[in-house]
């Protein structure tokens, strides 16, 4: 890509196909980048390049949905670069991604930020074993390679995840040894009413609840996973009974069961790196899935140019992500003058009645995902928190006795949170942790964002060079 | 150290909690006053928590060789004074040579190191080779220090905070002085939430030293160098020393965890006023190409993350440390390049300087840079 695309789409997911779509309809010229091979994102993800299904009508309703999307994208005649990972994103606006030809860099006019989610998971004791996966790990295994996570396997978490990977695991040939939800079904009950608005997603979810049951799935509500251990070749786990917080009630008695492997995931949290990058203003909103880009009506953030959309402008679902994502491009359209306000407004205006509706299914979903911070509380000193480093809570807590104030201070005195995944496993957790004593999660902060945004390879960013190639600046003064 | 009563100004007010700021404010606690230590973030956590953490004499500049050895010896001894190790490691450092003219370079610059007292010597490439078994083959020249290591600049606010606290030092964190008047009695720090008084006042500001200074009516231009650091994700041992090259544009170290860092004060940017700082990726890119040239198992590696630090400057690059001309108990002390290394020392000595002992080198006064109102 030798040219400067007027909008860079951060994410290929709903969200950045809706804004790819706005966008074109306005004439504007968008380039969607994004790390996969092609558009759908975690919900709607492709399958790899090389395969070939003999049959699609297998693959369910997500993937259909996926091809429709990415046909739409491609009729559009909106620009995509894929298999580029966004390394860096300046305050001019210019972004660098090292892709198959080496690194690339865009100075677009605005950026709309749709990167989407990660998958939170609160420790606990074996939580780093070989067997151990999150949902939404397994979601990939099972929708993009067609592969069972294990034989046997149990599932535990939160949201509405847990009952599609254990149907999935079912329908793949898997066993699910049970099915572990820190909710009650008094949680499902209470989202109902806003479940009832998207009458077709709520189906989907009660006949996979109803054909695990019907199958003889032991379903265990307001219980979690209280440790995991190897045995032989798989796993040893051990469940009890949560409160309503997803604090471990002591005196409940605990129940062990064998699996070759667990899948365990406790919701998901916005992927906020490119905006905190920015240095764009995020707020804390716990039921939206922790810090997220403060928005205006029409998706603007605090610093212009940067627009925000889907899951990483807080978990509302693929549905809001679409229409969430169509309304930032049109407004980015309108503020680089392509359409005027009448246009935004007749436009923008039956998305939002569509986006009201799928935003009261999404957060209804999305609570039930939620940090419980009893569940953070009940961890154990010797339980690893960041796993990249190896730092148990106890440490964590240590760190805090002697004065550390806030996440990042905590960081550079433990390690915790420096690793590959630079923070975005344990963050969550640890912002938890460090709010037990400062107050608020507002007062613990949140990790300073940095470039590389994910581990590149030193050879594929310093490419073929000789010595005359190196930029030397002057020498440091003697 | 007893408790001061409400009201009661401190022996001293040191504003700037880095490593010369802290210090300082250590060795005037050890002395008897009541000092208190005030800063707009934590203990160390600008330059002196975020640089790269090289002592290494082949970066230092030639004039402050004499200081950065006995900082060396303070790092050295860090248990002894500080009380806790931020990781302290001693081992080879080497500086790099690869066309004819960094050869020359280097040949100059080792001999004014060497007119300083620093014990560095040009050695055959063999035996650079022989000390440092991962570097590239086809460097012209290599210059060798034996005294050269790291410390974990990251771990520098523990170890600092622990012993300030130890020594009855106040601090104030998270507290931006936003004024200083100077009074009869001494200075009144205008902060939110406080105001403390105190009979003495040390400025160790770091980039900051321009804005306070001018408090004053003390015009010195203090640049803003915004250094750029990257670090490597866990790999195999692929290196053991310290490495440079002949322009002080590079420092490479793997750590004792796998991960390398590399640095050597590239450019990235920066606003001092507002805080923020971020990377030019160009930069970040010629300083990886740079580090993979000198050791090339590099390249099986990823870098994780990068990071910045301001470093304060003066026009000639030289310290500005003592008492503040025309300002009766002002002192002030900041921008000496590779300062991490020299500021234990430098902390020390200016603490002297305001006990009333006789330091042991010279300092560095500030009138020297003072701009006249007319010229700017």
């Amino acid at each position: 890509m030798t040219r400067d695309p007027e909008i860079l789409i951060l994410g290929a997911g709903p969200a950045g196909l809706g804004a790819a779509l706005a966008l074109a309809t306005c004439g504007v010229e968008a380039l969607i980048v994004d790390s996969g091979s092609a558009a759908g994102g975690q919900v709607y993800r492709p399958l790899p390049g090389a395969f070939e299904p003999g049959d699609a009508s297998g693959l369910g309703p997500d993937y259909r949905e996926g091809e429709r999307q990415r046909r739409l994208l491609a009729d559009s005649g909106a620009g995509t670069a894929f298999g580029r990972l966004v390394w860096s994103i300046g305050t001019d606006l210019r972004v660098d991604a090292l892709g198959p030809e080496g690194p690339e860099s865009w100075r677009p006019k605005g950026i709309v930020a749709a990167a989407g989610a990660t998958e939170r998971v609160v420790p606990f004791p074996g939580w780093t074993l070989p067997g151990v996966m999150g949902l939404a790990a397994a979601t990939i295994l099972l929708k993009s390679q067609c592969v069972l996570p294990g034989e046997r396997v149990l599932v535990a978490g939160c949201g509405p995840l847990l009952f599609a990977v254990a149907n999935a695991i079912r329908k793949g040939g898997g066993q699910v040894v049970a099915v572990a939800d820190l909710a009650g079904p008094g949680a499902w009950l209470h989202a109902l009413p806003a479940l009832l608005g998207q009458p077709r997603d709520l189906l989907r979810g009660a006949s996979w609840m109803a054909r695990l049951r019907a199958q003889g799935v032991p379903l265990l509500f307001r219980h979690g996973v209280r440790e995991a251990r190897a045995a032989g070749a798989g796993l040893e786990v051990s469940l009890g009974a949560v409160d309503a917080a997803g604090r471990p009630i002591p005196s409940a008695s605990e129940k062990t069961l064998e699996a070759d492997s667990l899948v365990v995931g406790h919701g998901l949290i916005p992927a906020t790196e490119a905006v905190r990058l920015l240095g764009a203003e995020v707020v804390f909103d716990a039921d939206a899935g922790g810090w997220v880009p403060r928005l205006d009506r029409d998706q603007r953030s605090s610093r212009a140019g940067l627009y925000a959309a889907g899951d990483g402008a807080g978990v509302r679902g693929a549905a809001a992500a679409f229409l969430a994502g169509r309304i930032a491009g049109m407004t980015a359209a309108l503020d680089l003058g392509r359409i005027d306000a009448g246009h935004h407004a007749r436009a923008t205006a039956p998305l939002r009645r569509r986006l009201a509706r799928a935003r009261r299914f999404g957060r209804a979903m999305a609570r039930l995902m939620a940090q419980r911070p009893g569940q953070v509380d009940g961890i154990a000193g010797d339980t690893v928190v960041c796993r990249c480093e190896d730092v148990t809570r106890a440490e964590v807590e240590a760190a805090l006795e002697r004065g550390a104030a806030d996440v990042n201070q905590l960081k550079s005195w433990t390690r915790c949170g420096m690793g590959p995944c630079q923070g975005r496993m344990c963050g969550d957790t640890v912002g938890q942790i460090v709010a037990a004593r400062t107050g608020s999660r507002e007062a613990a902060g949140a990790w300073t964002a940095r470039a590389p945004l994910r581990p590149l390879g030193v050879d594929a960013l310093a490419g073929d060079f000789d010595y005359a190639d190196i930029p030397l600046p002057a020498a440091a003064p003697l | 150290m007893a408790q001061i009563p409400v009201g009661e100004p401190y022996d001293a007010a040191v504003v700037g909690a880095g490593v010369m700021g802290a210090t300082t404010a250590l060795f005037l606690a050890r002395g008897g006053m009541r000092c208190a230590l005030i800063d707009a973030g934590g203990v160390c956590r600008e330059a002196s928590g975020v640089n790269a953490g090289t002592l290494t004499l082949h970066m230092t500049r030639a004039a402050l060789i004499p200081y950065a050895m006995r900082g060396w010896e303070m790092w050295k001894a860090a248990p002894d004074w500080l009380g806790g190790d931020p990781g302290v490691t001693v081992t080879d450092g080497l500086s790099l040579a690869f066309t004819a003219q960094e050869a020359a370079l280097l040949e100059a610059r080792v001999e004014a190191r060497r007119a300083q007292g620093a014990p560095i010597e040009i050695i055959a490439t063999s035996r650079a080779r022989a000390i440092e078994p991962g570097l590239t083959d086809r460097f012209r020249l290599a210059a060798h220090c034996p005294m050269d290591g790291y410390v974990t600049a990251n771990l520098t606010g523990m170890a600092y905070r622990r012993a300030l606290v130890e020594a009855g030092v106040r601090l104030y964190e998270n507290a931006p002085v936003t004024g200083i008047e100077a009074g009869d009695g001494g200075f009144r720090l205008a902060m939110a939430g406080a105001a403390p008084r105190a009979r003495r006042l040390v400025l160790a500001s770091g980039v900051w030293l321009e804005e306070m200074l001018a408090w004053f009516g003390l015009r010195i231009r203090i640049k803003a160098l915004v250094n750029q650091l990257i670090v490597t994700e866990r790999l195999r041992p692929v290196m053991r020393s310290v490495l440079g090259v002949a322009s002080g544009l590079l420092s490479l170290k793997q750590f004792a965890n796998g991960t390398v860092l590399i640095g050597g004060g590239w450019q990235g940017k920066g606003d001092r006023a507002r805080r923020t700082t971020e990377i030019v990726p160009d930069n970040l890119i010629g300083n990886l190409r740079l580090a993979r040239y000198v050791v090339p198992a590099l390249a099986e590696t990823r870098i994780v993350r990068s990071w910045l630090g301001f470093e304060a400057e003066t026009d000639d690059a030289l310290p500005i440390a003592g008492p503040l001309g025309g300002i009766p108990e002002a002192y002030v002390i900041g921008c000496v390049h590779s300062g991490y290394m020299s500021g234990p020392y430098f902390g020390r000595l200016l603490a002297q300087n305001i006990l009333g002992q006789a330091p042991e080198l010279p300092l560095f006064d500030a009138d020297r840079l003072l701009v006249a109102p007319s010229c700017t």
